[in-house]
C-alpha cells in the first residue's frame, strides 16, 4: 500500500472517529462560531469605511481563530490522546509508516477547519450582512488558509511532545491560543491600540499575519490604515507564515516519537 | 531456522534493572509461552522484541533483525497483541479490523478473521462498548489480520470466558499448524501446558527454568504420589515410578477404590520454582 493510500484510510477513520466524539465536535467546532456571535452582536462600532461594521472585522478575525481550535488544538490534543490511548502503539506495531499516520491527522484537520471557515463566513453573510469578496481575494485567501492550516496543525504536533497527559492537553494549547488572539488583533482590533512593544512579540508568531491576511480578504481596501503598518502586508504574510511552516516541520521531524520517552 | 534469538537482554527502568541478562532461542514454528509472575519482565522483554521499547545491553534478532531499528517490511511479517489496548474505542468492531487490514499486503478477509475469533454478531458494535473479553478478541483479531509469521500474544485470553479460550486455543493450534511461530505470555498455566511446544519461566528478571511442559523444572522425573484407604485410614507413599507399588498391591488383594496417582501438575512445578527463588 502507498503512503498515500494509507493516509487516506486514516484520514477516513480519524474523520469517522472525531464525528461520533459529540463533546470534541461541539467545542472545537461550535465555540468559535459562538463567540462570533457573541463578539459581532456586542460591538456594533462603525468604522469611517461605508459599509464596514465591527461584526464584519471579527468575521474575517475570527477564521484565524478558527483555525487555531481546528488546526492547532485538535492537532496536539490528538496526538497526545493518541499515545495515550494506544493508537500510535498500535500502528507502529504494523507496517503503516509515520508519514501516512500524519497524512491522515493532516486530512482530518484540512476537512475541520474548511467547515469551520464555512461556519464563520456563512454568520458573516447571513447574521451580520457581510459582503462576500470578489475573485482574486479568494486566491489570496487560498493561499492564507492553505499556509495557516498547515503551519498550526504542524506546531500543534510539535508542541504535543511537550504534553505529558492528554487530559491536560487542552489546558496547555489553548493558553498560546487565547494569549496570542488578544495581542494579534482578532479579540482587540485594531491592533494599533496596544503598546507597540507588544505588536512586535505578536508579530513574531503566525496569528498575526493569519487575522491580516483574512482581514485583507474580507474587508475594503480602506480598512488597511488599521493595521499595524497601515498596509495589508501581504508579501511579509506569506513570508511569516512559510517561515512558521518550515519551522515546525523540522519541529516535527525532530520532537516526533512513536512511543513515550520513558520506554 | 531461529525466529527469536536473544543474548543477554538487559533492561532497566530509571536505574531499577527488571531484566537482567537473559538468553532466549525460539524456532521457526514453535509456539513458545513466556511465564512469571507480575512483575516478573514478560511484557518488557515481549515488548523489546517486538520493537516498542528500547534495551539497554544484549543481542536480539527476530526474524534476522534487530526490532530496535527494523522498518516497515519487518513490521509486516510480525503480528502484536499487547498487554492492554483501548484506541479506537469510537469505531466499529469490522471498521477497525477493515482498515487495519488494509496496511498488509495479503491481509486475511476481515469476516473470517472476525468468525475465527467469535465476533461476528458484533461486528457493527463501537469498540467502546465491547465487553472486556470481546475487546481482547478484537486484540487478538487485529494481531492476526496481516497473516504474521511470528505472533507475540501477551496475555492474550485475559477475561475470556472458557469457551472462548477454547476457541482461542484451536485458533492458536491452527495458526501453529500452518507455520506460525507464536511468542505467548500467559497466568493460565493448563494454557501454557496446553498449547505451548517449549515455555521457560521469568522471575527476578531471569530465567529460572525452560524446557518442556512435560519436563520442566525436573517434573518429568518428579515421580508420583500414590494414595489408598486402608480400612478409612489414607496411606501415601511418594514413589519414582508407581507401577511396581500398584503391582504389589493388586496381588496382596489390597481394596483399591479409593486409589489415587497424583504427579505434580505443572502449576506445582511453577509454583515450587517461584518459591525456590524468592
Ligand atoms: N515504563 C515503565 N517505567 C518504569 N517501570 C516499569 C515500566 N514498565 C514496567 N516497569 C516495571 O518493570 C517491572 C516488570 O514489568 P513488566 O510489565 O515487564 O512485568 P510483567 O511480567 O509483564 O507483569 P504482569 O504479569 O503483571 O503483566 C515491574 O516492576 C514494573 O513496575
Ligand atoms: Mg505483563
Amino acid at each position: 500500500m502507498s503512503t498515500l493510500t494509507l493516509g487516506v484510510s486514516r484520514g477516513h477513520v480519524e474523520l469517522i472517529q472525531f464525528f461520533r466524539d459529540r463533546t470534541a465536535l461541539v467545542f472545537t467546532f461550535a465555540f468559535p462560531g459562538m463567540l462570533l456571535l457573541l463578539f459581532g452582536t456586542i460591538f456594533q462600532d462603525s468604522y469611517d469605511q461605508p459599509g464596514v461594521s465591527a461584526s464584519h472585522v471579527f468575521t474575517a478575525s475570527m477564521i484565524a481563530y478558527g483555525i487555531l481550535a481546528t488546526a492547532f488544538v485538535t492537532m496536539g490534543a490528538g496526538l497526545a490522546m493518541d499515545r495515550e490511548d494506544g493508537t500510535l502503539k498500535r500502528l507502529h506495531g504494523t507496517p503503516i509508516s509515520a508519514t501516512s499516520y500524519i497524512l491522515g491527522k493532516l486530512f482530518l484537520v484540512l476537512v475541520l477547519s474548511v467547515a469551520e471557515t464555512v461556519v464563520l463566513i456563512a454568520i458573516g453573510v447571513f447574521v451580520f450582512s457581510m459582503s462576500l469578496p470578489d475573485a482574486s481575494h479568494w486566491l489570496t485567501f487560498a493561499w492564507v488558509f492553505l499556509l495557516s492550516v498547515i503551519a498550526c496543525s504542524l506546531l500543534g504536533m510539535a508542541v504535543s511532545a511537550i504534553v505529558k497527559h492528554a487530559r491536560t492537553a487542552g489546558a496547555i494549547l489553548n493558553v498560546p491560543v487565547v494569549a496570542l488572539q488578544f495581542i494579534s488583533g482578532v479579540f482587540i482590533y485594531p491592533v494599533t491600540q496596544l503598546p507597540s512593544w507588544l505588536i512586535s512579540v505578536a508579530s513574531i508568531f503566525p496569528v498575526k499575519w493569519m487575522a491580516q491576511g483574512f482581514r485583507s480578504v474580507f474587508l475594503p481596501d480602506g480598512m488597511r490604515v488599521n493595521e499595524a503598518a497601515g498596509q495589508w502586508e501581504l508579501g511579509r504574510v506569506a513570508l511569516v507564515l512559510g517561515a512558521w511552516c518550515v519551522i515546525a516541520l523540522v519541529l516535527c521531524l525532530v520532537t516526533f516519537r512513536w512511543t513515550r520517552p520513558d520506554r | 531456522m531461529t525466529a527469536i534469538e536473544v543474548r543477554g537482554l538487559r533492561k532497566a527502568y530509571r536505574g531499577r534493572e527488571v531484566v537482567s541478562g537473559i538468553d532466549l532461542d525460539v524456532a521457526r514454528g514453535e509456539v513458545f509461552a513466556l511465564l512469571g509472575p507480575n512483575g516478573a519482565g514478560k511484557t518488557t522483554t515481549t515488548e523489546i522484541l517486538e520493537g516498542h521499547r528500547r534495551r539497554d545491553g544484549g543481542e536480539v534478532r527476530v526474524l534476522g533483525a534487530d526490532p530496535g531499528t527494523a522498518g516497515s517490511d519487518w513490521r509486516a511479517r510480525i503480528g502484536i497483541v499487547l498487554q492492554d489496548a483501548d484506541d479506537a474505542a469510537d469505531l466499529t468492531v469490522g471498521e477497525m479490523v477493515k482498515h487495519v487490514a488494509g496496511f498488509y499486503a495479503g491481509p486475511r478477509a476481515p469476516a473470517e478473521v472476525l468468525a475465527l475469533v467469535g465476533l461476528t454478531d458484533r461486528k457493527d458494535s463501537r469498540i467502546r462498548t465491547l465487553s472486556g473479553g470481546q475487546r481482547r478478541r478484537l486484540d487478538v483479531a487485529l494481531g492476526i489480520v496481516g497473516r504474521p509469521e511470528l505472533l507475540f500474544l501477551d496475555e492474550p485470553t485475559t477475561g475470556f470466558d472458557p469457551e472462548a479460550r477454547r476457541n482461542f486455543w484451536d485458533l492458536i493450534r491452527a495458526l501453529a499448524g500452518e507455520g506460525t511461530t507464536i511468542l505467548l505470555t500467559t497466568h493460565y498455566l493448563e494454557e501454557a501446558e496446553a498449547l505451548a511446544d517449549r515455555l521457560a519461566v521469568l522471575a527476578g528478571g531471569e530465567i529460572v527454568a525452560q524446557g518442556t511442559p512435560a519436563a520442566l523444572g525436573g517434573r518429568a522425573s518428579a515421580g508420583a504420589k500414590v494414595s489408598w484407604r486402608v480400612d478409612g485410614v489414607l496411606r501415601t507413599e511418594q514413589v519414582p515410578d508407581p507401577t511396581p507399588l500398584i503391582r504389589e498391591l493388586v496381588e496382596a488383594k489390597t481394596d483399591l477404590s479409593t486409589l489415587t496417582v497424583t504427579r505434580p501438575t505443572l502449576e506445582d512445578t511453577y509454583l515450587a520454582l517461584i518459591g525456590a527463588h524468592r
